[in-house]
C-alpha cells in the first residue's frame, strides 16, 4: 500500500461524499427543506475532487453557484453546508447566502459567487495581494464555467493576471452549456485554452471525467505558480449530469449526448480502475459510500434542528462598524467582529486576512 | 476622529493649498504611512492622473504602489476588492464617474454584498476615487453626477468632499473604514483653494457640516454644489433673507438629525442636487424631510435639481442644464416669499 493509493482511494471517497450530499440536496428541494436556486455538482465531481487535493490551507479558493463541492472538500463541513441551504443561523454564510453563496473564512474559501465572471478580477486581486505581501507559494484558485469567457471579466481578469504575473490558477470548469446555451453556438472560438493562452498565460485542456489526471495537471499547474509566481489556466472538460438548477426542464440538450456522458461517470470509472488494479476492494468502495450517507445525514439533522436567525439580526452585516480609533495601534484594525456572530475564525489573521 | 472642525473654523495655522492639492497630500500620507495602501487606475502613474491629483506619486513610491491599469474599470475594481480581502487597502481611480459604470457589477454585486452575503465573514475595505459633475463643457459621457445611484446601496458609503479640506482629511478615515468607500472628487473644485488645518487628523464621514449659519431657509447641498449655494447665500443676505447652507459631505449614510435640526428652527428647506430629480438623492432628502419635519414646515420642501436632460456640451446649454447661483438665490426667495 503507497501513498499513491492512498491518494487514489482518498479522490474516489472526495467524489462520492459530493455526490452522496448532492443526491441528497435534490431529494431535500423535493421537500422544500432547500429552496431559491439550487445548481448540482452532479458528474463533474473529479474537478473539484482533484483540484482541492493539491490545496494547501494558505492557498484561497473562489468557486461560482455551482459550489457545493468544493465547499465540502475546502473543508467547510457538511453541516454548515447543509444548514446554510436550510436558510439557517448555523449555516457557512448565517443564512444569507444560500446554496449560490457559501463562505468560510477559515478555509479561505471566497464564495460562491452567482455573477458569471464577476469573480474572476476578484481572485486576480486576491493574487496580486499574496504577491505584494510577499506571501511566497500562495496560490488563488478560482472556479468558473466555460460560460463565463464570454463575458468582458474574464478577458479583464486574464489580462490583470499576466500583465502583473500573479499566482492565480484558473479553473476552468467547461461543461459545454452556460444554462442551455451551448458553447458552439455562443463562442466563435471554442478552444477555451486558446483563449488563455492569447494573454501569454500557460494554459491546456484536460478530461475533467478522470480525477487522477485532473489531479496530476493541477499538481503540475500549482508547482509551477508557486515556484514561479504567474498564472496558469487548466481547461477542464466535463459534463453536468444533471439539468442547469432544479427550475431547469433541461429541453436544449439530446438525451443521447447525456447517457454518452454518464457512461462517463467519474466516479464509477475511476471505480471500477482501482478495483482493477486491486487498490480498492468492493468492501472498501461501499464503506465510502456509507461513509458519505452517514455524514450527510448527520448534517440533514443538525440542519432540520439548527435555529433561524433571529429577524432582529436582519440588518446585520450591511457595513461594519469603524474600529474603535485606539484599536490595533497606528493601523486600522478591520478584523474586528461586527457584532459578535462571525462565523469566521480570526486566528490567521496576523498573516491570513 | 475630529468633528468640532466641520463647521468650518479656521483659526490657527491653517495651511492654503487647492482642493487636487489637498487629494494629493492625503494620498501621499497614506502611502508613506502604511505599507499596505497602494494607488491603482489608468494613467494614475507616468501621466499623473487625469486630474493630475496623483502627478509626483509613482516617482516617489514607485510603480507597484502607484499602479497603472488597463482601460478594464471592472477588472481593476474587482482586483482592487481582491487585494482588500488579501490584506491591502487599495485607493482605486476611476476616471470619471460616467466609466464607473463599467466597474458597477464590481461595485454592486460583488464589493457592497460581499460581507453580508457571507454572513460577516468577508469585509471589503476598498476606497474608489472618482470625479463627478458638470461644467467643463465635457459633453455627456463624462459630465453626469451618479453619486446619488450608488448612495442608493446598502453595503457602501458614498462621500463627496467640497473644500480642500474634506479633501486632504476625508481619506485617512475611508482607508480606516472596515467597508467600501467611494469618494466622489467634483470636476470643478480641483483648483479650489482653502484652507486645511495640517493637524486636524481623519474626519468624521458620515456627518453633515453646516457650512454657514443662517435662520431663514436651509439649503442643502453637496460637492459642487456647496460653493453655489454659499454664494447664494452671499446674495440672499442682501436682501436680508439669512440662509444657512449645509454640505452633506456623506450620501450614505444621510445625516438626516443634522439636515432636521436646521429645518426645524429655519422651517423651510432648499433641496440643490446636480444629479437629475426624477428617482434623484434630492428626492430622498426631500422626503426625509418631509417625514421628519412636517410640522414645522412653513412650505413644502423644495428641489433644484438638473434638467432632464444629458449634460449638452455647448457653455451656455452646460450651465442652463445645471443649477446655478442664480437659480438658488430665485428658488430661496421663492420658498420664503409667503414670510
Amino acid at each position: 500500500m503507497t501513498t499513491e493509493h492512498d491518494l487514489w482511494r482518498s479522490l474516489l471517497a472526495d467524489m462520492i461524499r459530493i455526490r452522496v450530499f448532492e443526491e441528497r440536496c435534490a431529494e431535500l428541494y423535493g421537500e422544500s427543506k432547500i429552496r431559491g436556486f439550487l445548481h448540482l455538482y452532479i458528474g463533474e465531481e473529479a474537478i473539484a475532487s482533484g483540484v482541492m487535493s493539491c490545496l494547501e490551507p494558505t492557498d484561497a479558493v473562489l468557486a461560482t453557484y455551482r459550489e457545493h463541492g468544493h465547499a465540502l472538500l475546502r473543508g467547510v463541513s457538511a453541516e454548515s453546508i447543509m444548514c446554510e441551504m436550510f436558510g439557517k443561523a448555523t449555516g457557512c454564510s448565517g443564512g444569507r447566502g444560500g446554496s449560490m453563496h457559501l463562505f468560510d473564512r477559515a478555509t479561505r474559501f471566497f464564495g460562491g459567487n452567482a455573477i458569471v465572471g464577476g469573480h474572476l478580477p476578484v481572485a486576480v486581486g486576491l493574487g496580486l495581494a499574496d504577491q505584494m505581501l510577499g506571501r511566497s507559494g500562495a496560490v488563488t484558485v478560482c472556479f468558473f464555467g466555460e460560460g463565463a469567457v464570454a463575458e468582458g471579466e474574464f478577458h479583464e481578469a486574464m489580462n490583470l493576471a499576466s500583465l502583473w504575473n500573479v499566482p492565480v490558477l484558473f479553473c476552468c470548469e467547461n461543461n459545454r452549456y452556460a444554462m442551455g446555451t451551448s458553447l458552439r453556438s455562443s463562442e466563435s472560438q471554442i478552444d477555451l485554452a486558446l483563449k488563455a493562452a492569447s494573454y501569454a498565460i500557460p494554459a491546456w485542456s484536460v478530461d475533467g471525467m478522470d480525477v487522477a489526471e485532473v489531479h496530476r495537471a493541477t499538481t503540475k499547474a500549482l508547482a509551477s505558480i508557486r515556484a514561479d509566481g504567474g498564472p496558469m489556466f487548466i481547461e477542464f472538460q466535463t459534463y453536468r449530469f444533471r439539468a442547469h438548477s432544479m427550475f431547469d426542464p433541461d429541453l436544449y440538450r439530446d438525451p443521447a449526448e447525456v447517457e454518452h456522458w454518464k457512461q462517463r461517470d467519474p466516479i464509477v470509472t475511476f471505480g471500477e480502475r482501482l478495483l482493477r488494479d486491486g487498490i480498492v476492494t468492493d468492501d472498501d468502495i461501499e464503506q465510502m459510500w456509507s461513509s458519505a450517507r452517514d455524514e450527510t445525514e448527520s448534517a440533514v439533522v443538525a440542519a432540520d434542528a439548527a435555529p433561524l436567525e433571529p429577524v432582529d439580526t436582519l440588518l446585520d452585516h450591511v457595513v461594519r462598524d469603524m474600529p474603535e480609533p485606539d484599536a490595533g495601534g497606528a493601523k486600522p484594525d478591520d478584523h474586528g467582529n461586527d457584532d459578535g456572530n462571525d462565523h469566521g475564525n480570526d486566528d490567521d489573521d496576523e498573516v491570513w486576512p | 476622529m475630529s468633528t468640532d472642525r466641520l463647521a468650518g473654523d479656521t483659526s490657527t495655522d491653517m495651511a492654503v493649498m487647492t482642493y487636487r492639492e489637498a487629494m494629493r497630500e492625503a494620498i501621499r500620507e497614506a502611502l508613506a504611512t502604511d505599507d499596505r495602501v497602494f494607488v491603482m487606475g489608468e494613467d494614475v502613474a507616468d501621466y499623473g492622473g487625469t486630474y493630475a491629483v496623483t502627478k509626483g506619486l509613482y516617482e516617489e513610491f514607485g510603480r507597484d504602489r502607484v499602479r497603472n491599469t488597463p482601460l478594464s474599470e471592472s477588472g481593476f475594481v474587482g482586483a482592487g476588492i481582491g487585494a482588500a480581502l488579501g490584506g491591502l487597502r487599495p485607493i482605486v481611480e476611476i476616471m470619471t464617474v460616467n466609466f464607473s459604470l463599467l466597474a458597477l457589477d464590481q461595485l454592486v454585486n460583488t464589493a457592497a454584498t460581499l460581507l453580508h452575503m457571507s454572513g460577516g465573514q468577508f469585509n471589503v475595505p476598498l476606497v474608489v476615487r472618482t470625479t463627478t459633475g458638470a461644467g467643463r463643457q465635457l459633453a455627456a459621457q463624462h459630465s453626469h453626477s451618479l453619486e446619488g445611484w450608488f448612495a442608493h446601496v446598502p453595503g457602501l458609503k458614498v462621500v463627496a468632499p467640497a473644500t480642500p479640506e474634506d479633501a486632504r482629511w476625508m481619506l485617512p478615515t475611508a482607508l480606516a473604514d472596515p467597508n467600501p468607500v467611494i469618494i466622489f472628487e467634483h470636476a470643478t473644485l480641483y483648483n479650489d483653494r482653502g484652507p486645511v488645518d495640517p493637524r486636524l487628523g481623519p474626519v468624521d464621514l458620515e456627518r453633515a457640516a453646516v457650512r454657514r449659519t443662517g435662520t431663514d431657509v436651509t439649503v442643502i447641498a453637496s460637492a459642487g454644489m456647496v460653493s453655489k449655494a454659499l454664494a447664494a447665500a452671499d446674495i440672499l443676505a442682501a436682501s436680508e433673507v439669512s440662509a444657512e447652507v449645509i454640505d452633506l459631505r456623506s450620501l450614505r449614510p444621510l445625516d438626516f438629525d443634522t439636515l432636521a435640526a436646521s429645518v426645524a428652527r429655519t422651517n423651510r428647506a432648499l433641496v440643490v442636487d446636480e444629479g437629475w430629480r426624477t428617482g434623484g438623492l434630492n428626492a430622498e432628502i426631500a422626503a426625509g424631510l418631509t417625514e421628519r419635519c412636517f410640522w414645522s414646515l412653513d412650505a413644502p420642501v423644495a428641489r433644484l435639481a438638473s434638467a432632464e436632460v444629458p449634460i449638452p456640451y455647448a457653455k451656455h446649454l452646460e450651465t442652463a442644464a445645471i443649477p446655478q447661483v442664480d437659480d438658488i438665490v430665485a428658488a430661496a426667495l421663492d420658498l420664503v416669499g409667503g414670510r
